[in-house]
């Protein structure tokens, strides 16, 4: 167990080191030069620029770039910073807590309304809400995020205020209507995957043997159906939390958060490589650390699997 | 006169479904007696198991139940539903064709016995835990204290329905439902369950209705037999009158599709079982006259310059399988020879190899160390064109019909499939062939444009054989090819398998757990435990003249359908037993 952890740990090095140079290759790809954006319409002196160009190593070649800002985080923790001078490690101090209470709070939506709908739509098969889960989750996939989102804008923001409809002034409210649009894909595929994996539990042999042994039908299906059938749901919800953080560029920009998403999207306008590749880094350090836990949490729920 | 404990009066059950209901019991009454065993015997789709299942309300929803069951006289069928669960596992518990899938993959054996004590209030926490050490000692899984922890996978096949049946017992129930609880087992297996059956059935007095297929396990423990066909009983009666002298022409004909293990002696054995090759060149066989051959048989008649090599031949082969770079070696030592026109029989349980053997000659698995030569030449030291080339003269025949035809194939492409691959003939041809192939299956010619789901099992198992004969090939490889079948479709695609290589001249490695089928077929035999042989020779040699002590312990777990001569074998069995330990 403790090596196959060791072994997956040394596994993220390269995951993170190809990672980030991809994504610090595309950023250099992006045509334009991003100290005369910087200036927007002012005139910049020649001279200036050269200092800011030197400053950023932007004269150096691709991968002569890549290996200083690597050297820097490896040698000094030092993640390069904004063109204005701020460092990327204080904006992600700052917007990071946005974009993590984001996250959970649609966490917390997706499972407990995916898991609820699912599970009953299995036990009332083919009834009313079985149909009504099957057709709302279809849309619920179908629609885009955008659509979705200012969806929600319209109805509970604006039409019956019950709800903020953009920024984070409001406290934890500020952030239902943002986590319900982030939401809403993931609660459909959730949904249909616990109803067809109870479906499946409750015809198999294991739950026949229960019920022949004079078990509730209540409990039969909590302790016996349940158990199995949430075991991919566990591995779904775990690669969806890793991707959510992908999902907030979107949401957090249609409801105005201040979180990493956003920020990302502005320093992709903005030319700021070393910002993007910070904050992707990070999101790709989520993503495998993530996925780690999953499998070990897999491990636990289902005792046929060890880790050597 | 005692009072039955179980009695099914004049039950009907059918069920809904989209083209309208099917009846699947049309009236069936019998009773089962404290301490009685009463054997449900009948084909898939006699409705056997469907009947015993009223008693549990274990069928699905779309099922409609008509008549009476009664449990120590009361009605069942009218009951709450409160009631009936309270019944199930308390006075009528059950046991499961398929131990691998009947218990909770993710809960502990502990948690499992202990629930089906305190749904009935019988025992709870720590006591609960006692007594299901003791249902488990009581089973016969050694080490009950430690074990009691682990989870079902940790247990093997056998263990697992000792774990069911001590689930079955846990509440002392008046009768025990046993549906196929051995037809997943290998047969050794299959009479310690039977006999652990047996002994808590004395000891509880309880009742069990066994539901099974296979006239020698109604032999071996039932006192009276019910026998079904599409949904009616066609007749009952005491084991002795029912298997010695049948009335029912059904009954007849079920015990006569029961393939037989013969003794030696037995008036329905030839004088000399020979195979083609043989009867054309009695000296190339290289079976030694006096017994047991070790493999190269073609190596001991090389002064024969005119003998074609052996259709497969296995010289020092070892086998293993890779996972993580980790080699667990399953085969060890392999020889054997199979000379053309010979079928030779593969004998072992499960986890003896016998499948891997057959994988390795398919090219599915690589060897290990060790030659494996068809027709003379070495397989796995072919380069690739040339074993590819070499790979055609192969057929094989898998046991399950419906996994191994793609479902999305009409039968026609799926026997010429073989071909395409190939690149043989045009599409004329194939047809030509096809049409042939079926008729030699004896299959109407209409079947080549229908999907293998509008075909039953033994229909779909004659497709395999027809495609596996679509390149003529010198070997066939069948890996268990009637174990999924129904005795009487089983007897049929053995006496079809059998004509077809009279006719076709292949040499075949027949693999098989059941010895009875392989005495019906294989000239010679191979006994193979724990990746190694045990013992082979001629059929006569291995199946009545055993010498190892394994073998004999097989040949002596196989039961056979007559309830003196099994009772004898029982007795002898347990000496066997005895005597090794």
């Amino acid at each position: 167990m403790t090596r196959y952890i060791i072994r997956r740990l040394l596994q993220f090095i390269p995951v993170i080191l190809i990672s980030t140079l991809i994504v610090y290759a595309l950023v250099f790809a992006i045509p334009g030069d991003p100290i005369r954006a910087l200036a927007g319409d002012r005139p910049m002196s020649d001279a200036v620029r050269e200092t800011l160009r030197e400053q950023y190593n932007l004269d150096d070649p691709f991968l002569v770039q890549y290996f200083k800002y690597i050297w820097g985080i490896v040698t000094a923790l030092d993640f390069g910073s904004t063109f204005n001078g701020r460092p990327v490690t204080d904006i992600i101090e700052q917007r990071l807590p946005v974009t993590a209470t984001l996250a959970l709070v649609t966490l917390v939506i997706q499972t407990i309304m995916g898991v609820i709908a699912g599970i009953l739509a299995a036990l009332y098969r083919d009834r009313f809400f079985d149909r009504f889960v099957q057709v709302s989750t279809v849309a619920m996939v179908a629609l885009p995020t955008l659509v979705i989102g200012f969806l929600l804008q319209l109805v509970f923001g604006l039409n019956l205020g019950w709800f903020p409809i953009a920024g984070i002034n409001n406290g934890i409210t500020s952030y239902i209507l943002p986590a319900l649009t982030m939401a809403a894909v993931s609660t459909g595929i959730l949904a249909r995957l616990v109803r067809s994996e109870l479906l499946d539990s409750l015809k198999s042999d294991y739950v026949r043997t229960a019920t022949a042994k004079g078990m509730k039908r209540t409990r039969v299906i909590t302790r016996h159906g349940l158990r199995n059938s949430l075991i991919p749901a566990v591995t779904f919800i775990g690669a969806d939390l890793a991707s959510m953080l992908g999902g907030s560029i979107i949401v957090e920009t249609i409801f105005n958060l201040p979180g990493l998403g956003q920020q990302v999207f502005n320093s992709i306008q903005g030319q700021e490589g070393t910002v993007v590749v910070g904050i992707v880094t990070l999101f790709v350090l989520f993503f495998v650390v993530i996925n780690l836990i999953v499998d070990l949490l897999y491990g636990l729920l289902d005792p046929r699997i060890r880790y050597e | 006169m005692r009072e039955p404990v179980l009695s099914y009066k004049d039950i009907r059950v059918s069920f809904a479904t989209e083209f309208g209901d099917v009846d699947a019991v049309k009236g069936v009454s019998f009773d089962v007696m404290p301490g009685e065993v009463v054997a449900v015997v009948g084909e898939s789709g006699s409705g056997k198991s469907v009947t015993s299942s009223t008693a549990m309300g274990l069928l699905p929803e779309n099922a409609t139940v008509h008549g009476e069951v009664l449990l120590e006289g009361r009605s069942v069928l009218n009951m709450s539903t409160a009631e009936r669960r309270r019944l199930r596992g308390a006075d009528i518990s059950m046991v499961f064709q398929e131990p691998m899938t009947a218990l909770n993959p993710v809960l502990r054996v502990s948690d499992q016995l202990i629930e089906a004590l305190q749904v009935h209030d019988v025992a709870f926490g720590a006591e609960a835990l006692e007594r299901s050490i003791e249902l488990l000692e009581r089973v016969g899984i050694p080490d009950a204290r430690t074990r009691i922890r682990q989870y079902p996978h940790q247990f093997s096949g056998g263990q697992r329905q000792r774990i069911v049946i001590a689930m079955a017992i846990a509440c002392g129930p008046k009768v025990i439902i046993a549906d196929e609880p051995t037809t997943a087992l290998d047969v050794t297996v299959q009479a310690e369950i039977l006999d652990l059956l047996r002994e808590l059935k004395e000891e509880l007095n309880t009742g069990i209705l066994l539901i099974t297929h296979n006239m020698g396990v109604v032999a071996d423990m039932a006192d009276r037999v019910v026998v079904m066909l599409n949904g009616e009983v066609v007749e009952t009666g005491p084991v002795t009158k029912i298997l010695s002298h049948p009335e029912h022409p059904y009954t007849r004909r079920l015990l006569a599709a029961m393939p037989l293990l013969r003794a030696a002696g037995d008036p329905s054995l030839e004088p000399e079982r020979v195979s083609v090759t043989e009867r054309a060149d009695a000296s190339a066989d290289g079976l030694a006259p006096n017994g047991t051959t070790n493999g190269f048989s073609g190596d001991g008649a090389a002064g024969a310059a005119s003998v074609a090599p052996p259709a497969l031949q296995a010289k020092d082969v070892a086998l293993e399988y890779k996972f993580r770079r980790r080699a667990t070696r399953v085969v060890h030592d392999l020889n054997f020879t199979v000379q053309p026109g010979e079928i030779m029989g593969l004998v072992g349980e499960s986890g003896s190899g016998k499948s891997t053997v057959a994988k390795a000659v398919l090219g599915l698995l690589d060897v290990a160390e060790g030659e494996l030569r068809v027709r003379g030449m070495n397989m796995p030291a072919l380069p690739s064109k040339e074993r590819k080339t070499l790979k055609r003269e192969i057929g094989v025949v898998f046991q399950d019909p419906a996994a191994s035809l793609d479902p999305r194939f009409p039968i026609g492409d799926i026997i010429t499939e073989p071909m395409v691959v190939h690149k043989e003939g045009d599409k004329n041809s194939r047809m030509a062939r096809a049409r042939e192939l079926l008729d030699a299956v004896r299959l109407p010619s209409s079947v080549l444009n229908r999907y293998p789901h509008e075909l039953s099992g033994g229909q779909r198992q004659r497709i395999s054989i027809a495609r596996a004969l679509t390149l003529n090939p010198t070997l066939l490889i069948a890996d268990e090819p009637t174990s999924a079948l129904d005795v009487s479709v089983q007897a049929a695609v053995l006496d079809l398998f059998s004509e077809l290589q009279q006719h076709y001249g292949f040499a075949c490695l027949f693999v098989s757990h059941d010895l009875a089928v392989v005495d019906a077929l294989a000239h010679k035999v191979m006994v193979m435990q724990n990746g190694r042989t045990v013992e082979q020779g001629t059929t006569d040699q291995v199946l009545r003249h055993a010498k190892e002590s394994y073998t004999q312990q097989l040949l002596a777990a196989a039961p056979v359908p007559d309830p003196e001569v099994q009772a004898r074998r029982r007795t002898e069995r347990q000496r066997l037993l005895a005597a090794l330990a």
